[in-house]
């Protein structure tokens, strides 16, 4: 036996360790930020109780704090956003993945990335001085159309992807038995990439939810509104935080944190449903191909 | 399988083609409806940004922010410092660290469990909003340690790191096998191979993956809030202490601001923030193109 102990050896189990460590970094931060902002949410959910999620009134100034408008507001954007931006962004993947000419698909592709670049700020701006007038004002609606412009690359990128797993052997079948390139695309594509479609359109509404810094210039900045008219200004959860943090003292602090708490919760969970959509959809897929 | 898929080829011929014609219409529309807004956002930025950034040039990117916001004229230099200094200390912290990251899961984890759970939390991580990660800064660093440049740093850190995990491994996988076995053979350690074989072959994707993370990181707002305070207009060099400012948190507090000045301000700043993140972008396809070229 040759013995390989030595320095060299130790320096090779440091190095694992170091990045074991480095990558238990991602279920440290997941975990510490679970823990610390809800110690620092407690004082409101003990002074609130569970009126904290189910009351209307949100009045810091005698310290009363109910999150339902706000959360109603985060809700129903992200709805209105994923209603508009789900069409679209099917429609452009299908384009690039089955229609487009070879020569056309990466421009393509560089476009609806270039979505993704325009930092969320920017969205705002555009649409608090230049969409929010075309479309009534600052409202639900407004802060829909804007979220639903942001998520668009996400999900197109996604829905790409899945359908770009389709055997080519199911398309040519199809076109072969005289199918329409469109009875060929709700033939095989669409069967075979339903559950990543799913997954992509769920991390499209994750990514809505907690969407801040646009959702925050352009919803209007109303308290209390719970209602499904598109063009009342109202407020959402990551909007409020942002919005309020500034002026607020320690008990309006801790509710603003609990709200966000409350967001990582929401988020969390419909992401770790459509991460789990995706990568069953896509491992099934990646056997077959 | 095909005989079980929903394909009815009976209805009359022209209907059907005639159909498929329209879908494929609708398809069309559907990317131009997504050339609206982007040409839309860039004629604004372009053409409101311009005049303001550019008027009595470098004025706009030295200048110092004017105390009072009602005031016209320029100055985004301290935001511009801040911005660059949040933006590469969240470098400086999480691409390290997410390379370290991918190399575990790549190269030792592989299919362990622990691996694959750490897989997936980086995937769901990249979903949790960024607003609340700054929060989660404000909560355990800023109430402690005041306002700084390096809280902002920490909270794009966070954001990042996920993002260059997967970035930084998917570049991992594409390194051939062979590479590796050569390495053994000639009798280097593990870590030797992974740190003088694997990672230069694979750093072209590593640094464009990187880039595209540090463009994201550079225009995020929500997570500054919380870490800078508010008020700056000054430059502040320091890093670890005092409040600090930056482009996008620049506009957006001057975006709601009723004073024309501030308003275009806003527009110089997101001009400058737009060409700063597109400059990132543009130099990691560059690295992207490079890598398409050795395959």
């Amino acid at each position: 036996m040759i013995s390989l102990r030595g320095t060299t050896q130790r320096a090779d189990a440091t190095f694992r360790v170091v990045a074991i460590i480095a990558a238990a970094m991602v279920l440290v931060i997941l975990g510490l930020v679970a823990l610390t902002m809800t110690v620092r949410a407690r004082p409101v959910l003990s002074e609130m109780g569970l009126e904290f999620f189910t009351s209307r009134r949100w009045s810091p100034a005698d310290s009363k704090f109910g999150a339902l408008p706000f959360l109603w507001g985060t809700l129903y954007t992200a709805s209105i956003a994923t209603v508009l931006a789900v069409p679209v962004s099917l429609g452009v993947a299908l384009f690039i993945t089955q229609i487009a000419p070879p020569w056309l698909k990466k421009p393509l592709v560089y476009v609806t990335d270039l979505l993704a670049v325009v930092p969320s700020v920017v969205f705002g701006l555009w649409g608090i001085l230049v969409v929010a007038d075309k479309l009534g004002g600052r409202s639900f609606l407004t802060a829909g159309v804007i979220l639903a412009i942001m998520i668009i690359p996400i999900i197109t990128s996604l829905a790409r992807e899945v359908m770009e797993t389709t055997p080519a052997s199911d398309k040519e079948a199809a076109l072969a038995l005289g199918a329409t390139r469109w009875e060929m695309i709700t033939a095989t594509v669409l069967p075979h990439s339903k559950g990543g479609l799913v997954g992509a359109v769920m991390l499209g509404l994750g990514r809505a939810m907690g969407e801040t810094i646009a959702a925050a210039l352009v919803i209007g900045s109303a308290l209390g509104q719970i209602t499904v008219y598109p063009l009342a200004s109202g407020n959402s959860m990551p909007a409020v935080i942002a919005n309020e943090w500034g002026e607020a003292d320690e008990l309006h602090k801790s509710a603003l944190i609990a709200l966000a708490v409350l967001l990582f919760v929401i988020t969390i969970v419909v992401n770790l449903i459509a991460t789990s959509i995706v990568q069953r959809s896509m491992k099934r897929s990646g056997g077959t191909a | 399988m095909i005989a079980e898929l929903p394909l009815d080829l009976r209805a009359k011929p022209s209907w059907r083609r005639v159909k498929s014609q329209i879908m494929i219409g609708l398809m069309v529309a559907a990317v131009g409806l997504v050339l609206v807004p982007l040409i839309s956002v860039m004629w604004s930025v372009a053409s409101r940004g311009a005049g303001v950034a550019f008027h009595g040039f470098p004025a706009f990117f030295t200048d110092e922010i004017p105390v009072i916001s009602r005031s016209e004229g320029p100055g985004m230099g301290p935001a511009i410092l801040g911005t660059l200094m949040c933006t590469l200390g969240a470098t400086l912290i999480a691409v390290p660290l997410g390379i370290l990251g991918a190399v575990y899961l790549h190269e030792y984890g592989g299919k362990r469990k622990f691996a694959k759970l750490v897989r997936f939390m980086a995937t769901v991580m990249t979903g949790v909003p960024s607003i609340v990660m700054g929060l989660f800064v404000y909560v355990t660093w800023t109430l402690r340690f005041g306002y700084s440049a390096f809280g902002g740093s920490l909270a794009l850190a966070c954001l990042m790191l996920p993002v260059v995990i997967a970035s930084t491994e998917q570049m991992l996988r594409l390194v051939p096998p062979h590479l590796r076995e050569a390495s053994y053979a000639l009798g280097a350690t593990k870590s030797r191979t992974i740190l003088t074989i694997v990672l230069p072959a694979a750093l072209p994707g590593i640094v464009s993956g990187s880039l595209l993370a540090v463009a994201r990181a550079a225009g995020e707002t929500a997570p500054l809030l919380f870490a800078l305070g508010l008020g700056a207009t000054s430059y502040n060099a320091h890093f670890f202490t005092q409040i600090n400012t930056a482009l996008s948190q620049q506009i957006f507090v001057n975006a709601t601001s009723s004073f024309a000045g501030a308003q275009e301000r806003a527009w110089g700043a997101a001009l400058t923030l737009v060409m700063l993140t597109f400059i990132f972008t543009i130099v990691a396809r560059l690295f992207t193109a490079r890598i398409g070229r050795k395959k």
